[in-house]
């Protein structure tokens, strides 16, 4: 493991994505990666009373999933990366607390999927053999954390982004068949002063295009050498832009550059205004859709960005800015 | 047949055009100012207070009957009314009385079907 | 010159950039169903007029029938629909302010019927009711002070 340029990672023996698995909400079983999901629930309670005890029952049974599908006895997992959009992390905590598996509990608002896999990755580079990481999130929980009573009468403004329900999970081993983690991009704080809780892509998107450019010099690398870019959940608005951020400092990403927010629903048939967003976007969409590219050999080399939106409902309501975070993770064949 | 005959059609045109115009200035207010919900129900229960007070809004309930008196301006005029009304029968204390007291069956609703609502049923998800 | 520069030079960038409310739309649709709401309280005012009713109390039951439907649809989920659909035309009608009261109440059920649905209860409509309780009391005091001086403000 070595420190490249200003703040990027390159792994000697880059860590292994073995296996992913994710659970989605009944809106996201509507849209268009419906298929390459796991699980798509057909009720948003899961059988729970409450939204917060269905997220952590979706993010359980996330890793759930997962550990059987790999084949993995979970006493061999060493150690568990997981975080969520709800206060001090409870959907993971709860969700994972009867995993008897060492636990970070991490929070980079959307990011934290891409975060949970760069530590992930760092750990196994160190000497571990395979490591967990999870992220969650849940229309409802975060409808009623961060806006309004789901009841209540409102339109929804055309910039606003629509949390995903589910979640995503990924474990990382330190020897397998790939795809391999190659290098991280962990992200620096942005803030340009957006204060629009409805227009989280516009707040996140300097962040990651600031990751973008950071990656792009510190790799040497160009656009082009990936098949694909993939932003975590900028929505199409956060998307436009980036693009043309890129676009003003000399580099081109429209021809294979997409975004998970954009690629989740369906815009037009869903009503979902500028796109998904939420932890679990990223982690399903990578999980689910992604990965599965990846396997299949469809796509050889990506580099997954997830976006963060630094925020809550208190820091919101004082008319505090939202600061943006982004983490990149380059996965290679 | 006999209430149909006796139905004042032109006032319910009127009260027709005037609320939905109400509406159409928080519609505005909405898009263009980014403000939230509970501030736009703020500003209008206040603008009908003061309205209230000054005694113009009446003109409007005079003309437009519910047209003026259900948006939330109504509401706002309805305790300013209050207010005045209580303060001429009991002077200072009828200020703190009067606006709660005329208003009383409209607060008193909304706690109880409230509360008898939440009972009842469960939040769902929007299919939007 | 490029976006990030400054601060103010990214937030017009971004305002320009996203797309606004069909505004057009919004207050066409919020227009007649703001319209057919108070219209709806017209024709219960009319009822209780026939009946022999005074304007206040008349009043009082238009915005009693109004709220309990509004709570009603409320607890249906579909008052959440028709303000998807109308905006401000379903939100100003005092039914917007019954449907504030009646969605946090049913939100927070989860965390009991004392702090919870009691409890939040006022979280959305709670500032209706201190700015138009305060409201009312400046506006009998003032006139109390006007007419103690035989100033006649109206």
């Amino acid at each position: 493991m070595q420190k490249i340029g200003k703040q990027t990672i390159k792994f000697d023996n880059p860590p292994t994505i073995s296996q992913t698995a994710c659970i989605v909400g009944p809106k996201e079983s509507d849209g268009p990666l419906a298929k390459y999901f796991d699980q798509c629930l057909e009720d948003e309670f899961w059988g729970e009373d409450s939204w917060e005890k269905a997220e952590s029952k979706i993010i359980k049974e996330t890793v759930n999933t997962l550990i059987s599908k790999s084949g993995i006895p979970s006493d061999k997992i060493d150690y568990c990366f997981a975080g969520d959009l709800l206060n001090q992390c409870i959907s993971s905590s709860f969700g994972l607390r009867e995993l008897n598996i060492p636990f970070f509990g991490i929070f980079g608002a959307c990011s934290t999927f891409v975060e949970g896999m760069s530590l992930a990755s760092v750990f196994v580079e160190s000497g571990i053999e395979h490591a967990i990481c999870a992220s969650s999130s849940h229309f409802c929980s975060a409808e009623k954390q961060f806006r309004f009573p789901l009841e209540l009468g409102n339109q929804r403004t055309p910039t606003a982004q629509w949390t995903v329900t589910g979640a995503g999970a990924a474990i990382i081993s330190k020897s397998g068949t790939g795809p391999f983690i190659t290098h991280i991009t962990p992200g620096k704080i942005v803030d340009m002063g957006i204060k629009d809780a409805n227009n989280m892509g516009a707040a996140m998107a300097p962040a990651a295009f600031d990751t973008l450019m950071t990656h792009f010099k510190d790799t040497g690398r160009k656009p082009s050498y990936y098949d694909a870019i993939i932003t975590g959940d900028l929505g199409y608005i956060g998307k436009e832009i980036l693009i043309d951020l890129m676009l003003a400092d000399g580099y081109n990403i429209k021809s294979n550059y997409n975004d998970c927010g954009v690629m989740i629903f369906d815009k037009e048939k869903q009503d979902t205004h500028a796109g998904g967003s939420g932890c679990g976007c990223c982690g399903s969409v990578f999980s689910g859709y992604l990965f599965k590219q990846l396997k299949a050999k469809k796509l050889k080399r990506i580099l997954l960005i997830a976006t963060g939106a630094l925020t809550n409902s208190t820091s919101n309501q004082q008319g505090e800015s939202i600061p943006g975070i982004a983490h990149a993770i380059s996965i290679e064949l | 047949m006999e209430f149909l005959q006796s139905f004042d059609w032109m006032q319910l045109l009127k009260c027709f055009v005037v609320g939905g115009l109400i509406c159409v200035i928080g519609q505005i207010l909405i898009d263009k100012t980014k403000l939230t919900p509970a501030r736009i129900l703020v500003l209008f229960v206040t603008t009908g207070a003061i309205l209230g007070g000054l005694g113009i809004y009446q003109y409007l309930v005079d003309f437009a009957g519910a047209g003026a008196t259900v948006p939330l301006t109504g509401f706002g005029n309805n305790l300013a009314k209050g207010a005045i009304e209580g303060v001429k029968e009991s002077g200072i204390v009828g200020a703190f009385t009067g606006g709660v007291k005329a208003s009383a069956g409209g607060i008193a609703a909304a706690v109880f079907f409230g509360y008898i609502a939440s009972l009842i049923s469960k939040p769902k998800m929007k299919k939007q | 010159m490029k976006p990030l520069d400054t601060k103010k030079g990214y937030q017009d960038y971004v305002d320009k950039k996203s797309p606004n409310s069909p505004i057009l739309k919004n207050c066409f649709n919020a227009f007649w169903v703001g319209g057919l709401i108070c219209s709806i309280g017209q024709v219960i005012l009319f009822i209780c007029k026939q009946r022999g009713l005074d304007t206040q109390t008349s009043g009082t039951i238009v915005s009693i029938i109004l709220i309990g439907i509004s709570a009603f649809l409320t607890g249906l989920n579909i008052f959440n629909r028709i303000g998807k659909l109308a905006g401000a035309g379903s939100l100003i009608p005092i039914t917007g302010f019954a449907n504030s009261i009646v969605a946090p109440a049913m939100e927070y059920k989860s965390e009991g019927y004392v702090m919870g649905v009691g409890g939040k209860m006022f979280t959305v409509a709670g500032p209706v009711l201190v700015f138009g309780i305060s409201a009312s009391i400046i506006v009998g005091l003032v006139y109390l002070i006007f007419n103690s001086q035989s100033i006649t403000l109206v």
